[in-house]
């Protein structure tokens, strides 16, 4: 199945979902993220340990929790995403939003807390204080995602278990690679090893090259 | 008696004057008239944490004039400095703005009226051009004239050549004069400068003093300027205003504060040999 039509869609489709996932929980993280590093309410702390500790979660405990919500007689069987390209999506997006979270919380923490005083000093509003500390913090920013996009790409265990490992349809990069060890095509499951290691050396190159044209500048 | 109650006769006197005004309402009627000092501070109490972090009966700041406010590290300067930007919340008192309660604008609002430079100059990581253009932009203001603005302040800073250069490529000194320009192409009605040189060379220090100076009496900007050096303060205000322990003690001009200490603390403050 190298380099053929079927490697091709299965390469796509890992693309789309860890892409889609990693989109998700920027548009979530970020703001979230946002809010712990410098909200100040009664359940902050908490709340921000709670995320510090879902950064490190384990994916097979998610794709536990996702398949028993998901599950046909679940909470939310009715929806019937379970093997559905969503519902790995869903799984990837809480396995990489703590993460998200977690970094951009630390990279808006690490500004000089002086600065939202001179911003707001020189007539900032409260959403235009907060893009420029994104702006400021634009370097770990983007090693957020980074870390985002990582910890979905490389995921295997709950990509399994809710998306069920469907040929043409759930299977994707590292699914297949287990697949094809557990049949003994070690030659296949290295190239597709291989593929997977230069898609997330492509996707990260790119990241850290806009990251480094920022530092340089 | 209570730090309170010594305050200056002039501070005591306008005090007594505002209190026999009928309301903020007739004061209102009169706001273009040129008496109406730009800023009133009344029966003002700021806490940060538990404690009273400044407590001020009546501090007035007339247009057009700089005010040094001296005191001591940690004697509130700088907290008045972020009431009057509304950085930081009164838990009782009021600022009276050109007549008007400033309470009645959002915050927003009120802070583009004003321009704060803090002791950092606190640069954006961009550079020196859209570091001075970031209020305008702020603002909404047209590309431009904000590019009109920018470069007349660069230039009147003296910093025009390095518009085009990172802010982190700077030097203290110039770093501070981009900060400044940051703040005056605003063209705000209140400039307040906390403790904006201290952490400059005295060389540097003095060529920016004199340059602020010259420029300040030529665009006649209200000025609050934060020290806790006294020959800056004498040589930047006309007006100087004493916070000791997190109360004014005494205002007035630098010649009748230095000769009249309003107490033995101010006078104590006056003749510490670090300032």
């Amino acid at each position: 199945m190298i380099f053929d039509a079927e490697v091709f869609q299965i390469t796509v489709l890992s693309l789309q979902i860890s892409a889609l996932a990693t989109g998700l929980s920027l548009f979530i993280g970020l703001p979230f993220g946002t809010l712990l590093a410098l909200g100040k309410f009664p359940l902050r702390s908490f709340l921000l340990s709670m995320v510090n500790t879902g950064m490190g979660l384990p994916p097979v405990v998610v794709g536990l929790f996702v398949a028993m919500m998901l599950w046909r007689s679940g909470p939310l069987g009715d929806l019937k995403l379970i093997y559905t390209p969503t519902a790995i999506i869903i799984a990837q997006v809480i396995i990489s939003f703590p993460v998200v979270t977690g970094l951009t919380a630390a990279a808006l923490q690490a500004l000089d807390p002086r600065l939202r005083l001179q911003l707001y000093g020189l007539g900032a509003s409260r959403g235009q204080m907060i893009w420029m500390l994104w702006r400021e913090a634009r370097l770990p920013l983007l090693a957020a995602l980074m870390a985002g996009f990582g910890s979905v790409i490389s995921e295997v265990g709950a990509s399994m278990m809710v998306g069920g490992n469907i040929r043409y349809q759930t299977r994707v990069l590292t699914t297949a690679i287990v697949l094809e060890t557990g049949k003994g095509h070690f030659d296949i499951a290295i190239a597709l090893g291989i593929l997977l290691l230069i898609i997330t050396f492509l996707v990260n190159w790119a990241l850290t090259w806009i990251q480094q044209r920022g530092a340089r500048q | 008696m209570s730090k309170q109650k010594r305050f200056t006769t002039e501070a005591t006197e306008s005090t007594e004057k505002n209190k026999e005004e009928n309301s903020v309402a007739s004061v209102r009627s009169v706001v273009e008239n040129s008496t109406i000092p730009l800023v009133e501070i009344r029966d003002l109490l700021v806490r940060r944490g538990e404690h009273p972090a400044l407590e001020l009966e009546y501090l007035s700041i007339e247009k057009g004039e700089v005010l040094a406010i001296v005191g001591p590290n940690g004697a509130g300067k700088s907290t008045l400095l972020l009431t009057l930007a509304r950085l930081l919340k009164s838990e009782k008192g009021e600022i009276i703005f050109k007549g008007q309660k400033a309470a009645n604008d959002s915050d927003t609002t009120y802070r583009r009226r004003i321009a704060l430079v803090l002791q950092d100059p606190l640069l954006f990581d961009t550079s020196v051009f859209e570091n001075v253009a970031s209020g305008l932009k702020f603002r909404g203001i047209g590309k431009d004239e904000i590019k009109r603005r920018v470069e007349l302040w660069l230039e009147r800073l003296g910093v025009a050549h390095l518009s085009k250069r990172r802010a982190g490529q700077l030097s203290g000194g110039e770093a501070q004069r981009v900060s400044l320009a940051r703040a005056l192409v605003l063209e705000p009605e209140l400039l307040l400068l906390d403790e904006p040189f201290s952490a400059l060379d005295p060389p540097t220090r003095a060529r920016i003093l004199d340059d602020l100076k010259r420029l300040l009496a030529e665009i006649q900007t209200t000025t609050v300027f934060v020290t806790h050096d006294l020959p800056e303060a004498k040589k930047m205000a006309e007006r100087i205003a004493v916070i000791i322990g997190n109360c004014l003690r005494q205002a007035g001009k630098p010649d009748e504060v230095f000769s009249y200490p309003a107490d033995n603390e101010v006078s104590a403050f006056f003749s510490e040999p670090l300032y």
